[in-house]
């Protein structure tokens, strides 16, 4: 298995250096310097702004310099917009609010929605099936915003201002180090708000999946053995869905690091997800570029992943 | 082929079935009774879609429970307890440990994902006390009971590493490693090429013998029924239509229909294609819709329309124990190669 892991990180070099050839070419396309200091600026401020960042080098250089900065995993170039800091600074200091917030929120979603499929999918038409559908199709038809709305009146102001229970803060993120209680001020509501979020979306598909495989033949056999109904649930179902689970939970493996968006810009935390929106509003360049070339050695890694989790999960599949 | 048959083991008593489907309720077997007696082969024979596997399955209570349910007077009757009306965590006890059951598809009735011996190990987990190391032994006395080569590496197996020959052993070793009362075979060669057929036949007739199970064999295949049958019941349209020895049913069929499956079947020594159950003339009639007459009135060479049409014949017991539903049943003859 190793060795396959291997060979297909081998694989995958040529195809990341193609990547990020394209990525910084088409960066390019547009002069970043101009984006960045606006059509007023004159000839001599560009040609300043080129040589202090490095931009006036021939361009294979400035390919070998960011590969250099990639294969290290830092990124040495200084931000534009925040000059004096490196982007692999800023980067770093981002991964780990970003993290707080979407690992909970993954596994608590995945598992939830798992139980609740494989809930829905064993009492197959009956009410409570009926019931559990109709909960997440109503959970899915409301908006993202809606619910970070509510969320910020109810779960953190409301509570506060007429319970008296200062639960959740409404924004923002711990200053100094992230401890448990702290974690749960700052990071608890969000984490609920994208649960709910996703819990809909995922419930549907964990539960078409487990409804796929309770019709197979396997699952009569196993009760004609006389398996009750957790053990056929969560033991030969279950396994049986490994593949959908892990393909689901592996595409969103690599949002993980990037972030939410939504989530991180109302609820002012400093991830990932706001870090790039800030650094696309303030056209900084060096960041943008870090991000797209960490955002596509994710989706490789996770893809080989994927492929040996398969392999590990699934009998059938060999790797090759 | 007649063994002495020691005890009654199971009564199947009015036993009628119903599905609640999107247009209405559909009965597919329809006051279905019949014995199993200790040790014997009890094979059940019809056209696709008579009921034979809800029958089986109505035993084991394997149908799902909110789309199915069964007549107020049906009784099945087994070790001292009514299956049709025992708990469910009672029922549990009794599948897989004292009626087992093996089906048509070996390539997919096995778990994918588990092993070989996992899946045997399960069985005897739910219906015995024994601990790991006795379990293992066990399942691989059961795996060269079933006459598989190579047990020691084919109990870490998985299904898709082997033959669907093989997966059929494994699954009569599964039915059988708890030592049931009865196995229920729904069509378990139908899937197999025809040499594989042989041999696994001669395997449940084995095992039959050594671990006196009684076994409810449903086939398509009239040559297995002759091969390996002591009783036939013929079922119709969810309705039994006949029930006889294997030499009675063969030699002097009292049913129309059972006549009419005969017909066309060489003597012995066929090709074993050439013993699927041959086609007759017209169609089964529709369970939504069925005639007020007798069901085989249609097709029915010897009907006479009237009293036919008008009325189902009951089931009338002949001779004692062989039984018929026909309002002109085919006189008796004397047997010429009794
Ligand atoms: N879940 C179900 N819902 C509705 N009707 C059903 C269901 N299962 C079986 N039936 C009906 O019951 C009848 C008997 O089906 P059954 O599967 O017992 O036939 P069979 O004799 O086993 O046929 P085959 O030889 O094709 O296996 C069929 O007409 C079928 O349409
Ligand atoms: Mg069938």
């Amino acid at each position: 298995m190793w060795a396959y892991i291997f060979r297909r990180l081998v694989y995958n070099v040529p195809v990341y250096l193609g990547i990020i050839l394209f990525v910084m070419a088409a960066l390019r396309v547009n002069d970043p310097i101009w984006t960045y200091l606006g059509k007023h600026a004159t000839q001599e401020q560009y040609d300043q702004f080129a040589k202090a960042s490095g931009l006036d080098k021939p361009f294979l250089r400035q390919y070998f310099d960011f590969l250099s900065d990639v294969v290290r995993l830092d990124f040495t170039v200084e931000s534009w917009d925040q000059p004096g800091i490196q982007v692999g600074k800023m980067i770093r200091a981002a991964i780990v609010p970003s993290l707080a917030l979407t690992i909970p929120a993954l596994g608590i979603t995945s598992f939830l929605a798992i139980c609740v499929g494989l809930i829905s999918a064993y009492f197959r038409g009956r009410w409570m099936d009926q019931l559990l559908v109709f909960i997440a199709v109503l959970g899915m038809s409301v908006s993202f915003l809606v619910y970070i709305i509510l969320g910020q009146y109810f779960g953190a102001f409301w509570l506060k201002q007429h319970l008296g229970m200062d639960l959740f803060a409404i924004s923002g993120y711990p200053s100094g180090g992230l401890t448990m209680a702290t974690w749960a001020y700052y990071c608890l509501l969000p984490i609920l708000i994208s649960v709910i979020v996703a819990l809909g979306y995922d419930t549907r598909y964990y539960r078409a999946v487990m409804v796929e495989e309770s019709n197979r033949d396997y699952i009569t056999t196993a009760r004609a053995k006389g398996a009750s109904g957790p053990k056929i649930l969560f033991v030969h179902m279950l396994k049986n869905a490994m593949i959908p689970i892990i393909t689901r939970i592996m595409i969103t493996l690599p949002f993980l690091i990037t972030g939410s968006i939504l989530l991180e810009m109302y609820f002012n935390i400093p991830g990932m997800g706001r870090r790039l929106i800030l650094a696309i509003n303030a056209k900084d360049f060096p960041v943008i570029q870090a991000f797209t070339a960490i955002f596509a050695a994710l989706f490789i890694v996770t893809n080989i992943l994927t492929d040996v989790l398969y392999a590990i999960f699934d009998p059938r599949v060999r790797l090759q | 082929m007649q063994k002495p048959q020691e005890g009654l083991i199971l009564e199947v008593r009015n036993l009628t079935t119903s599905f609640k489907t999107d247009d209405g309720i559909v009965t597919a077997i329809d006051d279905v009774s019949f014995d199993v007696y200790a040790g014997e082969t009890l094979g059940i024979v019809g056209e696709s879609g008579c009921g034979k596997t809800v029958t089986s399955k109505s035993i084991m209570r394997l149908l799902p429970a909110h789309l199915s349910f069964l007549g107020a007077k049906s009784q099945i009757l087994f070790g001292g307890l009514d299956l049709a009306r025992i708990s469910e965590s009672k029922m549990r006890k009794i599948r897989g440990n004292r009626i087992a059951m093996i089906f048509q598809e070996p390539m997919t009735a096995l778990n994918p994902v588990f092993t070989v011996g996992w899946q045997l190990d399960e069985a005897l987990k739910y219906h015995t006390d024994l601990g790991r190391k006795a379990r293992r032994k066990r399942s691989m006395e059961m795996l060269r009971l079933v006459e598989i080569p190579n047990a020691e590496q084919r109990v870490n197996e998985y299904p898709h590493q082997l033959s669907g020959g093989m997966r059929q052993r494994v699954m009569i070793a599964i039915a059988l490693c708890c030592e049931p009362d009865i196995l229920i075979a729904d069509e378990p060669t139908t899937a197999l090429d025809v040499t594989i057929q042989a041999q696994i036949l001669r395997l449940m007739e084995g095992l039959k013998e050594k671990l006196s199970t009684a076994i409810l064999l449903i086939t398509h295949d009239l040559g297995v029924v002759a091969q390996v049958c002591d009783r036939v019941m013929v079922m119709y349209a969810g309705r039994v239509i006949e029930s006889a020895s294997v030499r009675e049913i063969f030699h002097d069929p009292r049913h129309p229909y059972t006549k009419a499956l005969l017909g066309s079947i060489p003597k012995s020594g066929g090709r074993s294609e050439d013993r699927r159950l041959p086609t007759i003339e017209g169609v089964v009639p529709n369970l939504r819709n069925l005639p007020a007459g007798c069901r085989f009135e249609k097709r029915c060479s010897l009907s006479d329309k009237e009293v036919c049409q008008r009325e189902e014949p009951p089931l009338v017991t002949i001779d004692g124990r062989r039984s018929v539903r026909c309002h002109y049943p085919i006189q008796p003859h004397q047997p010429e190669e009794a």
